[in-house]
């Protein structure tokens, strides 16, 4: 079966056309196409499908948040085609049997490609390096590597697992924060966190450890990923190590780029997420990162939380606030509403970067005939408020309920099948 | 609508005025044969206690029976740390039983924010976390303008464990309000970030801010710090931040010396400075039941409240 | 009850008309205190209580005029009911004023309360158990500058500055120079 999208501006340039896709790729771009079925993409823009480097699906071990059938679907919704499903699951993913599980359940339920994330270190613990090469060469093709939720903070450990990875072109992605500096840490340290009575989370643990990361990774000629950076000094320190020249990329997060620890006044733990929401000093200088490239992707973070995780106290509340069916809103309203980013900037900050950091075949591809049909359609000017409670997640721990977004996610296409539609998966 | 007692930043110069004043009056009840009132006959108050404190409890408790109240005494510790009850679980168990009013007290900051978004009836934060205990800064309050005969213009030196310590927060906001000048004197580590912001001044230096003050409040400081190299040993903390005999010759004659307890003797104060003249620490134990009474009565006393705030 | 004087002036002021001017108040009191004197034996173990805001006032002026009178000091205080109250629930919580016994107490002493205004006999009666709190007096008498009716509690007074029979609709509005700059006592129409 083919679709035609109809009046669409391919990265919202140039004059509208229709493009058709048929048999899982572009097969015509023009006027007056047609096919069996037909989308009405007037006024919208068509991007390549986007691709989350930092997806937590939950599936193995805490079902009850979120599977890789229920985030697949909020990922189609968000306008994702391809995800990076995060290790700390449980058992955590630190085999090849867990990856090509949670692989396998990503192709069979087929509404975005699901690419597991290896762990860098068994169990998550810090301490001994896990098959790395297994799971590269398992059917789930792992390239990307990381403790997520933890840093590897053992710094001989992270230079070899650096080193370990060039055999198979993997990278490490760290979750860049010193343990010490962090301990029973709560929040963002400053002033809200002083007059909150929260432990301080100081920028400083996130930025030594990206400091002596980029060393490292310069050092050894290893590829080195940095999960969401969340600090002004953070983006300094990226845009010093490839100056470089280092084979270092970064990501942030669109609640990163929006919200402040303001929001922890409400001690509401929806707020509550790993790292902490800094300052706006930090959000301008996040955003001029991503603008100007330093920061080369835009990654969700997506966290589910079961209800009772996050009903809670503060302090015994779960970190995490889901992101993949807001994200390409939110950077809309943050970056291109504000002329820091065109939409053709976005197509690659939110999809060809990401693709090319997790080396993936087939995603991230330039929208022209004869490429693979992952695409997203993005209406562009169709503002909507967000409801925790028509989110195709299984968990609601969004931090943007209520609020008036000015984009959104009109349809996506995995190898020429829709996937979502107007916010609801297909 | 229903009001709170959250944060010392949720009363007015007005609400404390009136609080202290309302105190003033209950106080008398405690020197009077017959020491009760039935200003809340019928209402019900809940003691819920995520930790223990015998005597921020004791005092509620006698505060609420002193007015009438009838009181339930829940003691709930660890919530959902120790994978027991949720926080949430208690709160609507409180409701179904009926409560006016809860008086809490938890190890996490916010749990008293939690809580009022939760239950119908008024919440009264009895400590939380390192964040605030209002009614402590109250009877503090009250304790100075019984001493001093005011508030405003006092010169307040509050020593020790800032960082940790929820009384500080709330003294320096209620301070503020009340138009005192607090200087906060600890060592660097013992100081929050960003404290450059507080309505307060720091010092690292105590023998030079003593001889200026009007009131000393000495914090207890935990021997468990020194495990996380706040500070090196007691005897160094001691030396450089506790209250001696010798400190005290430094002090004005009308100073007052205060602390909130429980104290660590030897550690922050000095026995011979608890026990000395200057010392208010049992009048503000006796200060902390009228400040109570005071607090209930304008929370519950009426058809609606007369303080605090009706945000969560 | 106070409620005619402790309520704020809502009605029109110039459409309240004057009872008693100034000289007629302090007749009034004078009379009162000879009345006090006469039922009481003399008044020595007399303590006179007022109930604020304008009781501990009269209490005064009283004592102060049978000191005149007889050369001796009645003892005065004050004794704030609002703890007491029976309608604490039907308005958001008052402050409170100040409760100021005698140094001797009022145990075994005759104890006349002293308020300006009584109505419905709410505020009496809230008296009469903060009272009972405080001691066991011998015997306990109200003494009120004005009665205007309308009794909801078996409570009379023993002496009476004036009866001014009143309609519910309409108010009464005691004015002391202590609190109100002159000696009034006023009848308005009700404010709606």
């Amino acid at each position: 079966m083919s679709w035609v999208i109809k009046n669409v501006t391919l990265y919202g340039e140039g004059e509208p056309v229709d493009v058709v896709l048929d048999e899982g790729t572009i097969t015509a771009i023009g006027s007056g196409l047609s096919g069996d079925d037909e989308l009405d993409a007037s006024g919208c823009v068509l991007l390549p499908g986007l691709v989350d480097l930092h997806t937590h699906l939950r599936e193995p071990g805490r079902e009850d948040a979120e599977t890789v059938d229920t985030g697949t679907q909020a990922a189609a919704v968000g306008g994702f085609t391809a995800v990076h499903a995060m290790a700390n699951t449980t058992p955590v993913a630190d085999t090849a049997g867990v990856v090509e599980q949670v692989w396998r359940l990503g192709q069979e339920y087929a509404r975005c490609d699901v690419f597991p994330v290896g762990a860098v270190t068994v169990g998550l613990e810090g301490k001994d390096m896990a098959e790395l090469g297994t799971m590269a060469d398992s059917a789930a093709r792992v390239r990307v590597f990381s403790d997520d939720g933890k840093c590897v903070s053992d710094a001989s450990l992270m230079r070899r697992a650096l080193e370990y990875v060039k055999a198979f072109d993997g990278v490490i992605a760290q979750h860049a924060q010193e343990p010490r500096l962090t301990d029973g840490a709560q929040m963002n340290e400053g002033i809200n966190s002083s007059l909150l009575g929260l432990t301080g989370w100081p920028a400083v643990a996130e930025e030594a450890i990206i400091a002596r990361d980029c060393l490292l990774a310069g050092h050894v000629g290893g590829r080195l990923h940095v999960c969401h950076v969340s600090t002004a000094g953070s983006v300094e320190l990226i845009r010093w190590a490839k100056g470089k020249g280092w084979d270092v990329t970064a990501e942030v997060t669109p609640h990163h780029l929006l919200l402040t620890d303001d929001c922890a006044h409400s001690y509401d733990p929806t707020f509550k997420v790993n790292p902490p929401l800094r300052t706006q000093v930090d959000i301008d200088a996040l955003r001029e990162g991503l603008a100007d490239g330093t920061i080369d992707a835009v990654a969700t973070d997506h966290a589910p939380h079961a209800l009772e995780d996050k009903e809670t106290e503060w302090g015994a509340a779960a970190m995490g606030m889901t992101g993949l069916e807001t994200a390409v809103a939110v950077v809309a309203q943050t970056m291109v509403e504000p002329g820091r980013l065109t939409w053709r900037q976005v197509a690659e900050r939110m999809s060809e970067a990401p693709a090319r950091i997790g080396r993936l075949e087939g995603h991230g591809r330039p929208l022209a005939v004869g490429e693979p049909a992952n695409l997203t359609v993005v209406d562009p000017a169709a503002p909507w408020v967000v409801d925790p409670a028509t989110m195709a997640s299984r968990s609601r721990n969004t931090p943007f309920a209520g609020h008036h977004l000015p984009a959104r996610v009109k349809a996506t296409f995995l190898r020429g099948a829709l996937t979502a539609r107007e916010g609801k998966p297909v | 609508m229903n009001r709170h007692l959250l944060s010392a930043a949720d009363l007015s110069l007005e609400d404390a005025t009136l609080i202290l004043d309302t105190a003033n009056e209950m106080a008398q009840v405690s020197d009077r044969t017959v020491k009760k009132l039935p200003t809340l006959r019928g209402r019900t108050v809940v003691n819920l206690f995520f930790e223990d404190s015998t005597r921020t409890k004791t005092s509620f408790e006698l505060a609420a029976k002193r007015l009438s109240a009838d009181v339930i005494n829940f003691a709930a510790k660890g919530s959902s740390v120790s994978k027991g009850e949720t926080l949430k679980d208690t709160a609507l168990t409180l409701e179904a039983m009926g409560s006016d009013a809860v008086v809490i007290r938890h190890s996490w900051s916010g749990a008293p924010v939690n809580l009022a978004r939760i239950v119908r009836g008024s919440v009264v934060n009895a400590g939380d976390g390192t964040h605030e205990h209002p009614t402590q800064a109250l009877l503090d309050a009250f304790t100075m303008r019984q001493k001093l005969g005011r508030v405003e213009g006092l010169k307040v030196t509050i020593v020790g464990d800032i960082l940790h310590s929820r009384v500080a927060r709330s003294n320096v906001l209620l301070l503020k309000t009340l138009g005192a000048e607090v200087t906060l004197v600890a060592p660097p580590t013992l100081l929050p970030t960003g404290v450059d912001t507080w309505p307060a001044d720091v010092s690292y230096d105590l023998d030079a801010v003593l001889p200026k003050s009007d009131v000393v409040m000495m914090l207890r400081v935990q021997r468990e710090r020194m495990g996380a190299a706040y500070f090196p040993s007691a005897r160094e903390y001691s030396r450089r931040y506790g209250l001696d005999v010798d400190r005290v010759q430094t002090l004005q004659d009308h100073t007052i010396v205060m602390h909130p307890g429980p104290m660590v003797r030897g550690m922050e104060i000095a026995s011979e400075v608890a026990d000395g003249l200057r010392s208010t620490i049992v009048d503000q134990v006796t200060n902390g039941v009228s400040v109570r009474m005071a607090v209930l009565y304008l929370l519950l006393g009426g058809s609606e409240s007369a303080i605090g705030s009706a945000e969560a | 009850m106070t409620a005619a004087s402790d309520r704020p002036v809502t009605g029109d002021p110039a459409a309240a008309r004057p009872v008693l001017d100034a000289p007629a108040v302090s007749r009034v009191v004078d009379r009162m205190a000879h009345e006090l004197l006469e039922k009481t034996g003399g008044g020595t173990d007399v303590v006179l209580l007022g109930i604020p805001t304008r009781g501990p006032h009269l209490a005064r002026r009283l004592a102060a005029r049978v000191l005149a009178f007889e050369g001796f000091a009645v003892p005065t205080g004050s004794l704030d009911v609002t703890l007491y109250r029976d309608d604490l629930r039907m308005k958001s919580p008052r402050a409170l004023e100040a409760t100021d016994v005698p140094a001797d107490g009022i145990d075994d002493k005759l104890v006349v309360l002293v308020d300006d205004v009584l109505f419905s006999g709410r505020t009496v009666r809230a008296a009469l158990d903060a009272l009972a709190d405080l001691g066991r007096p011998r015997a306990v008498q109200l003494a009120v500058l004005v009665d205007r009716g309308h009794r909801e509690l078996p409570i009379r007074a023993d002496y009476v500055g004036k009866n001014i029979p009143t309609s519910l609709r309409e108010t009464i509005h005691v004015l002391l120079s202590e609190t109100d700059g002159s000696d009034a006592v006023l009848l308005g129409p009700a404010a709606t």
